[in-house]
């Protein structure tokens, strides 16, 4: 049961959680059954879906590695300038996925910024997979700083404040408090960088390229297959649907839902 | 909140959407009546992506020789248009860049008439201003260690690939197979390609940012753009003369010059 809600709210949020679920509805009134099967299981299908799979998880992995310190800078200190390096840790989620891509490849193109660096260290991004994990990462990464430090300042530095009084370094701090602290922001993040990570398109597009089971993963599919067929290209979206609603319900549980 | 109040607030909300929904529909409509009044006729053309600016040179001078008529353009791949023309969008003039994308429509029944062929295309290397990788023949695409970009099978500058790696007797292995010439075009413009296969039309638009190294095997796989009024289209007379325009003299002069093929 709910209290406290008015009325009035609950029509809305009717009205806007219509305005998502209808168009995914439509899209499966779409879906030839009949092929369906085959269509998912083709092996240009299978070889997007597990590249897909893979690249997402080697993201989120990156996203954790580097967005949880990211976060903890962004709640737990004060430097000069913090807003705009907020601001602009947070850009990736309004860029146009295509100048993401542009930016990348100014970035880790062969000519770009960093480009010949690599290409002396014998590391090659053009047109493999890691340009597209690179790719996942730079629009997936906000959303796992954007939940972990979130949770971080809705739970507060006492308990981490108390641990180093009591002797505790800062490593055992982070250990032991902070990240158990953060995991339920922590997992959320990560789902939702995962998520993002598994629609990546425009950046991958016009960053890695597209090759079947190096950079053409499920997104790049689907809007290849639309060329043709149009029947492949709907039953493959819902694939893609399935497949981020099945890890969201599993594991997405906000804050204050147990 | 009462419940009086909460459903007055609907019946607003639902009042709101039936007033959008209205203005929607008036907007929609707009060519339409203007066409009926007598006055000012708007065609509506549905174009390739690769006739971006011939098209936009012959809609001024078509405007020009029909005072009164107005074309609005909409360019895209040629799959994506045929996507739009089946869910209704409201084009008159259909040209497309290969014949399979007006076979698929014409098979829905939304073709007027038979298409005709207005221009043609060959495929060209496009390789950057410095050419890295010192490709000169279509054979070089083969060496190892050269990044080649292509079109997909899918789409019409990847459908005549085939045709063309037969008639040279080379196979390539392609880093990337690109859904539009467009992005095959700027995988080689920004280096990071060593090479790609596109139209001839798009090496002559890029300047000077990319080489173009012809093929000669590329008369054997000869891509043809054809042209034809949309079934059901209420300008069916005017698309048709807009159609009579593109193949005729002023058309051939204009896509001549871009470096098309003639048909």
């Amino acid at each position: 049961m709910t209290f406290g809600v008015p009325r009035w709210t609950l029509i809305l949020a009717a009205v806007g959680a219509l305005f998502i679920v209808l168009p995914i509805v439509g899209m499966t009134l779409r879906v030839d059954w009949s092929r369906f099967g085959a269509l998912v299981t083709s092996e240009a299908a299978v070889a997007a879906l597990l590249l897909s799979l893979r690249t997402a998880a080697m993201s989120t992995v990156l996203c954790l590695v580097f967005g949880v310190p990211m976060a903890l800078a962004l709640a737990r200190s004060r430097f000069p300038g913090q807003r705009l390096v907020r601001a602009v840790v947070l850009l990736p989620l309004v860029l146009p996925p295509v100048v993401g891509g542009i930016a990348l490849l100014s970035t880790f193109g062969r000519r770009g910024l960093l480009g010949e660096t690599f290409e002396v260290l014998g590391i090659q991004i053009a047109f493999s997979t890691t340009a597209v994990v690179l790719a996942q990462t730079f629009v997936a990464l906000p959303f796992l700083v954007l939940s972990v430090e979130a949770t971080l300042r809705a739970s507060g530095a006492r308990f981490e404040a108390v641990a180093a009084t009591l002797g505790a370094t800062p490593g055992t701090v982070f250990r032991r408090v902070t990240l158990p602290l953060v995991l339920p922001g922590l997992v959320a993040g990560a789902v939702l960088a995962f998520a993002r990570a598994l629609g990546e398109f425009g950046a991958t597009l016009t960053f890695a390229g597209s090759l079947q089971g190096v950079t053409r993963t499920l997104p790049l599919e689907i809007y290849l297959q639309r060329e043709t067929d149009a029947d492949a290209a709907v039953a493959l979206a819902l694939l893609l649907v399935a497949v981020a609603l099945i890890v969201m319900v599993a594991t997405h549980r906000p804050r204050g839902l147990s | 909140m009462t419940w009086a109040r909460s459903v007055r607030v609907a019946l607003g909300l639902a009042a709101a959407s039936v007033v959008l929904a209205g203005c929607a529909g008036t907007a929609g409509a707009t060519p339409g009546t203007d066409n009926a009044a007598g006055q000012g006729e708007t065609l509506t053309v549905f174009a390739a992506a690769s006739l971006t600016e011939t098209f936009t040179e012959l809609a001024d001078r078509f405007e020009e020789a029909n005072p009164g008529v107005t074309v609005a353009l909409n360019f895209a791949g040629s799959a994506d248009l045929v996507t739009q023309i089946r869910e209704g969008a409201p084009a008159d003039v259909f040209a497309a860049a290969d014949r399979s994308n007006m076979v698929q429509l014409s098979r829905d029944g939304l073709v007027d008439g038979s298409p005709a062929v207005f221009a043609t295309n060959t495929l060209m290397i496009a390789v950057p201003a410095d050419n890295p990788a010192r490709i000169t023949s279509f054979a070089d695409l083969a060496a190892p260690g050269v990044d080649v970009v292509v079109c997909a099978p899918q789409v019409p500058c990847g459908a005549a690939l085939p045709a063309l790696e037969a008639a040279a007797g080379v196979t390539l292995a392609p880093v990337s197979e690109e859904n539009a010439v467009t992005d095959v075009l700027g995988k080689v413009t920004s280096g990071q390609a060593d090479a790609g296969l596109v139209y001839v039309t798009d090496v002559a638009s890029a300047g000077d940012s990319v080489l173009g190294i012809p093929v000669p095997e590329a008369d054997q796989a000869v891509n043809e753009y054809p042209i034809a009024v949309v079934a059901g289209s209420e300008r069916a007379r005017l698309g048709a003369s807009f159609a009579r325009f593109v193949t005729g003299a002023t058309g051939q002069n204009v896509l001549g010059a871009a470096g098309f093929g003639a048909p």
